[in-house]
């Protein structure tokens, strides 16, 4: 198994907001360099780079560098690196880093995730053209002639959960909500106001069932992550266990595989941090995670008081995709961190959290990890 | 929905048999002919058996709303909202699904489980399938 040989060792954060009209590579080694340091490293020690989607795959916005680009940013002699967009699920760049280190490719692996969709949104044009790709042509045949979007995936999948376990908007309007609650005390979240049960409700329809508070919402900004050899740790005091992976693809797969690779049960798990893309996803990773019965999501949150900072199970404490900024699983990750090591200031849940569960991705495009102190 | 101008999809050689397939107002989908799965979308070879003998053949048409939404952007030029974007499970097979538009009805009385049709609408050289309850 790998998960004991390596470690989440330094954590950073780069500046993030709403069009910041900053270079994507300055945010991206902000973030880099604050990880390393935090790690009690140095630039000349890491070995290895990892991030999701890389550069060549993508498009203006969905990804700020690649994995080459901060190679030469930071001048780093490498062993090893990756940077693709075919892995399991955003933080299925950490899993590789994992796995790298494991093999003994690499004893420091700098990994990262940079988005500046909220700028290029501004300079390129709309969501769904910042979306697309060469690469998607062959898939863009299924979504252009019927006039789909981005937003119909979630508007389907929100349906059909709904038809399936009786949940009611309402229900699944805790996920928003509490989001929002959790933003306010993120100074780096980019909705911060108010937000009752009423305002989601009476939120425009981007999609059936879907509105407009049940989508992430885009950014600028960077997050890095260190993942070392767990020997090499300076600090194991402020070290992240990744207890168990799960990447295979599917919620449920993906976290079966998770329980699978751990003695830890549902139950241990103290805190959350779900993949928000759309707020329904959160529900479906809550039950394929075992976090609630199947089908009893909506119940479960119903009131929001479980979820809640202060609730038995803490989710997406720093405000999420959906009011905090659509970090890909990234963002979800670096909260993780920051509330189990106790660093968390205003928004630190009351009582440190011990087991952390983190997901990203959705349908076959995921990966979660089981993070412990 | 025949007010629509839909963008045509590029006819690539793994689709084009598809998208032509409406010509005739027949829908065809993917299919071994070695064990008797269907696959939408279309691939060379059978998920199931692995024969590279797929071809397009005849369905018939018929199927079922398993989820849908209501979309209320404009995404397209052509195609004004609102409209239906649904998930149909074609008859001949469980969890055999094409994404579509349900077209002939208020968008508001879309249901799951609604019985819906085939019928064809034509972008470019390609014919759209689109299902009516
Ligand atoms: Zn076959």
């Amino acid at each position: 198994m790998i998960e004991g040989k390596a470690l989440i060792s330094g954590v950073g954060i780069s500046d993030c907001g709403r069009r910041l009209g900053r270079d994507p590579w300055s945010l991206t080694a902000q973030a880099a360099l604050a990880a390393i340091a935090d790690a009690g490293l140095t630039p000349a020690d890491i070995d290895g780079v990892s991030t999701y989607p890389g550069a060549l795959a993508s498009t203006p916005g969905m990804s700020g560098a690649g994995a080459d680009d901060m190679r030469s940013l930071l001048g780093l002699n490498l062993r090893w690196y990756n940077g693709a967009s075919e892995l399991p699920g955003q933080l299925g760049a950490i899993v590789t880093a994992m796995a790298a280190i494991g093999a003994g490719l690499a004893n420091h692996v700098l990994c990262f995730r940079t988005v500046w969709e909220s700028s290029a949104q501004t300079q390129i044009g709309s969501r769904s053209e910042t979306m697309r790709s060469g690469v998607q042509r062959e898939r863009s045949q299924w979504i252009d002639p019927i006039g789909a979007s981005h937003s119909t995936y979630g508007g389907l999948t929100m349906q059909r959960y709904m038809y399936e376990s009786g949940t009611t908007r309402e229900q699944i309007g805790q996920i928003a909500v509490v989001a929002r609650t959790n933003a306010a005390l993120n100074p780096a979240a980019v909705y911060r106001d108010p937000m009752s049960l009423d305002d989601y409700l009476a939120s425009r329809m981007i999609s059936d069932p879907l509105c407009l508070y049940d989508c992430d919402v885009p950014m600028d900004g960077s997050v890095a992550f260190i993942v070392s050899r767990a020997d090499l740790v300076n600090d194991a005091k402020r070290a992240i266990s990744i207890a168990a992976i799960g990447s295979a693809p599917g919620f449920d797969q993906s976290a079966a595989m998770m329980w699978s690779r751990t003695d830890l049960k549902p139950a241990d798990v103290d805190m959350a941090q779900l993949y928000d893309g759309f707020s329904v996803l959160t529900l479906r990773w809550m039950e394929a995670l075992g976090l609630c019965p199947r089908n009893e999501g909506g119940r479960f949150i119903e009131g929001g008081h479980r979820i809640a900072r202060d609730g038995e199970l803490p989710l997406n404490t720093n405000g999420g995709q959906l009011s905090g900024g659509r970090m890909h699983g990234f963002g979800a990750l670096h909260e993780a961190c920051v509330q189990m090591r106790g660093d968390a200031g205003e928004r630190q849940v009351p009582k440190r959290p011990q087991v952390t569960a983190v997901s990203s991705g959705a349908e076959a495009f995921t990966s979660c990890l089981l993070l412990t102190l | 929905m025949s007010d629509m101008q839909r963008v045509a999809p590029p006819l690539t050689t793994r689709t084009a048999d598809f998208w032509r397939s409406g010509a005739d107002g027949v829908l065809r989908i993917a299919h071994c002919r070695a064990c008797g799965l269907y696959m939408h979308p279309p691939q060379p070879l059978c998920r199931r058996c692995h024969s590279f003998d797929v071809g397009f053949d005849p369905v018939s048409g018929r199927g079922m709303v398993y989820s849908f939404t209501i979309n209320r952007y404009q995404w397209k030029p052509g195609m004004p909202p609102p409209y239906v974007i649904a998930d149909v499970e074609l008859a001949e097979q469980a969890g055999l699904f094409v994404q579509t538009n349900i077209v002939g009805v208020a968008v508001e009385d879309v249901a799951i489980g609604m019985a819906v049709k085939v019928e064809f609408e034509q972008a470019g050289d390609a014919f759209i399938p689109v299902f009516r309850p």
